[in-house]
C-alpha cells in the first residue's frame, strides 16, 4: 500500500487527429500527442524524466528528447505482446511513479498504421528473432496470416459453444458505431450502422467475421502522463488516480495466437488479471461506471465481458442484448466507439476516453462517473476521482 | 501410402530455425512428429528448446499417429492469403496424443466442415518444394 501522496495518477491526456493518413511521420504525431498532453496538463516537455511505449513503436525516448528538449530521463522502457500491452502500460507507470524511479512519465502510442503499413494485411515476411520458434512459423504455410484469422481461430470455440451468431456480434459493432456517430474526434462520426450494414458486410474470416467486426486501421497518436498524486495537486486537471492496473500471462498462452492450453472458450489470463485488480483496487470491473474494453474485434469483447466477471459464462451476448452495455446502462461500453468506432491507436485511445469519462469532459459523457474499468485481455486498471 | 497435396502451388514454404528444423525436416520426410523430452517423455508443441516440465535439454522427435479431431476452423478470404489461389481452410487440431497443430484441411467441402471433425494427417507441398503436415477426413471404413 503506497501512502496517498504518492498514489499514481493520470494527470494529461493528448491525441492528433484519427485519420487514415496523417500526412506526417510516426515521431512527429508522438510529438505533437506528447505536447498536446502537457498542454492538459500543464506540464512542460522538460518536466518529463520518464518515457514508456510499446515495442512495436518507432520513436524511441532520444527522438522525444531531441524534438521536445527534455533535458534529462531517470527511466524508459517499453511493453511487449502488442495492443493486448496497451492497458498493461499503465501498470508499468504506476509502478514507476510510485517507487521514484521518474516522476513524471510519459506514456505513447503513435503510427502511419493505415497510411505506411497495413496490420491487417497478410504477414508474408517472417523474420524470427535469434532464429527461435515464433507464433508467425506455424501459422503462415497454413494461410492464417492475419490479426482477423489468428483471432477467429481462437474465438471459434466460444462462439460455437455458447450458440453466438453473427447478429450477436453485429449488436456489438452497432453499439461501437453509435456512440461513435456522436463522439466528433471519432474516424466514424456520423456514420452509425445498423445491424443490417453489418449483416451485408463482406466476410473476412467465415464463418464467423465480418467486415463490421473489425477494428479499423488508423493514422494517429496518442499520449499519457502519469505523476504522483502530491504532484498532482499542483496541475491544471482533476487527477485520475490509478486505484489498481494488474498485468497476467500464463504458461503456455501466446497474445492473438493463444491456441495451446486449456479451454479455448475461456480467457485464463483475463480471469487472473480480474482477481488481481480487484484486489488491488477494492472494487470489481463490474461495480465500475464505464467500461473501455479492448475491441480489436467483436468477439474479444464477449470473452472479456466475461472472463472480467461483468457476467457468467456464455452469458455476454445476452448482457449486451439486453442494454446494460448502452450509454445508458448499467456499464456504458467504449462512449468514444472503440477502436471500431473511433480509431485504432492500438488500444490507447480508449485510455484517454477512460479519463475524459472520469473528468467528465467526454463527447459521449456518462452521468455521476466515478470510477472506469480500463481492460486489454492481459490487463486492466480502474480509475478513480 | 502419405499422400501429397499439390492443390497450393505458391503455398509458403515453412519458416526453419534452429529449434524447430527437426519437425520440418521430418514432414520433408512424409513423417509427421513432434519434440519429446529425453528427461521425463512429455510431448511439445509448438518445439522448444527446454523442457517447461523437468526443464531437460534432451529432446527427441517423436513420431505421432496422425489422427485428430477439428477443435476450431476459418476460411480467410479477405484479404486474400499469400500462397493460395483459394481460400484455404485453416484449423486447429488437436491429435490423439493430445497436442494441438495449426493446419490446413483439404479433401472437403467447407460448407461440411466442422468441429469435432474427424481428421488424419496428410502432406501439402510447397511453393520452395518442401511438404508441410495438412490434415483431411477420415475415409469412412
Amino acid at each position: 500500500m503506497v501512502n496517498p501522496g504518492s498514489e499514481a495518477c493520470i494527470v494529461g491526456i493528448g491525441q492528433t487527429e484519427f485519420s487514415r493518413e496523417s500526412g506526417r511521420s510516426e515521431q512527429q504525431l508522438c510529438a505533437e500527442a506528447i505536447l498536446a498532453a502537457c498542454a492538459d496538463a500543464g506540464l512542460s516537455p522538460k518536466d518529463i524524466d520518464g518515457a514508456l511505449t510499446f515495442d512495436l513503436d518507432n520513436s524511441d525516448e532520444v527522438d522525444l528528447m531531441r524534438n521536445l528538449g527534455t533535458p534529462e530521463m531517470k527511466y524508459s522502457m517499453r511493453t511487449p505482446q502488442g495492443g493486448a500491452g496497451s492497458v498493461t502500460t499503465l501498470v508499468h507507470a504506476k509502478k514507476a511513479v510510485e517507487s521514484g524511479l521518474c516522476d513524471v512519465m510519459v506514456i505513447w502510442r503513435a503510427m502511419n498504421e493505415r497510411s505506411q503499413y497495413r496490420f491487417g494485411q497478410p504477414h508474408t515476411m517472417v523474420n524470427p528473432k535469434g532464429m527461435s520458434s515464433t507464433f508467425m512459423e506455424w501459422c503462415m504455410p497454413y494461410g492464417a496470416q492475419t490479426p482477423a484469422a489468428w483471432e477467429a481461430l481462437s474465438a471459434t470455440p466460444y462462439l460455437e459453444r455458447y450458440g453466438v451468431t453473427s447478429e450477436d456480434l453485429g449488436r456489438i459493432s452497432v453499439l461501437f458505431r453509435q456512440n461513435a456517430a456522436t463522439n466528433p474526434a471519432a474516424w466514424f462520426y456520423g456514420k452509425p450502422i445498423t445491424l443490417e450494414d453489418h449483416q451485408k458486410s463482406r466476410w473476412i474470416v467465415p464463418p464467423h467475421l465480418k467486415l463490421l467486426d473489425c477494428c479499423q486501421e488508423s493514422d494517429g497518436g496518442v499520449a499519457i502522463i502519469v505523476t504522483r498524486r502530491d504532484r498532482a495537486r499542483d496541475l491544471r486537471q482533476v487527477p485520475a488516480r490509478l486505484l489498481g492496473a494488474e498485468y497476467a500471462f500464463l504458461f503456455n498462452h501466446e497474445i492473438i495466437s493463444d491456441f495451446y492450453e486449456g479451454d479455448l472458450a475461456e480467457l485464463a489470463n483475463s480471469v487472473r488479471v480480474k482477481e488481481r485488480l480487484t484486489a488491488a483496487a477494492g472494487i470489481s470491473p463490474a461495480q465500475t461506471n464505464v467500461a473501455m474494453i479492448y475491441d480489436n474485434f467483436t468477439p474479444q469483447v464477449l470473452r472479456q465481458l466475461e472472463a472480467f466477471g461483468f457476467c457468467g459464462p456464455g452469458e455476454g451476448k445476452h448482457y449486451v442484448a439486453d442494454g446494460h452495455m448502452n450509454l445508458d446502462g448499467k456499464t456504458p461500453l467504449s462512449p468514444n466507439g472503440g477502436l471500431i468506432g473511433e480509431a485504432y491507436i492500438h488500444g490507447m485511445n480508449n485510455i484517454t476516453e477512460g479519463v475524459r469519462q472520469l473528468r467528465g469532459t467526454a463527447a459521449n459523457q456518462v452521468k455521476a462517473v466515478e470510477t472506469v474499468f480500463m481492460c486489454s485481455g492481459v490487463a486492466g486498471a480502474i480509475i478513480g476521482r | 501410402m502419405t499422400r501429397v497435396s499439390s492443390a497450393n502451388p505458391h503455398r509458403p514454404d515453412p519458416v526453419l530455425t534452429v529449434d524447430t528444423a527437426f519437425f520440418w525436416a521430418a514432414a520433408d520426410e512424409g513423417r509427421f512428429v513432434a519434440q519429446q523430452c529425453g528427461g521425463c517423455a512429455t510431448l511439445w508443441h509448438p518445439p522448444r528448446p527446454v523442457c517447461p516440465k523437468c526443464l531437460s535439454l534432451e529432446k527427441h522427435a517423436h513420431d505421432l499417429s496422425g489422427r485428430g479431431v477439428v477443435m476450431s476452423w476459418i476460411m480467410p478470404v479477405h484479404p486474400p492469403a499469400h500462397g493460395f489461389d483459394t481460400p484455404p481452410i485453416v484449423a486447429l487440431v488437436e491429435v490423439e496424443e493430445g497436442l494441438r497443430f495449426v493446419t490446413s484441411i483439404e479433401g472437403i467441402d467447407p460448407r461440411a466442415m466442422k468441429n469435432g471433425l474427424a481428421v488424419e494427417v496428410a502432406f501439402a507441398r510447397t511453393k520452395g518444394g518442401h511438404q508441410v503436415p495438412i490434415f483431411v477426413p477420415v475415409e469412412d471404413e
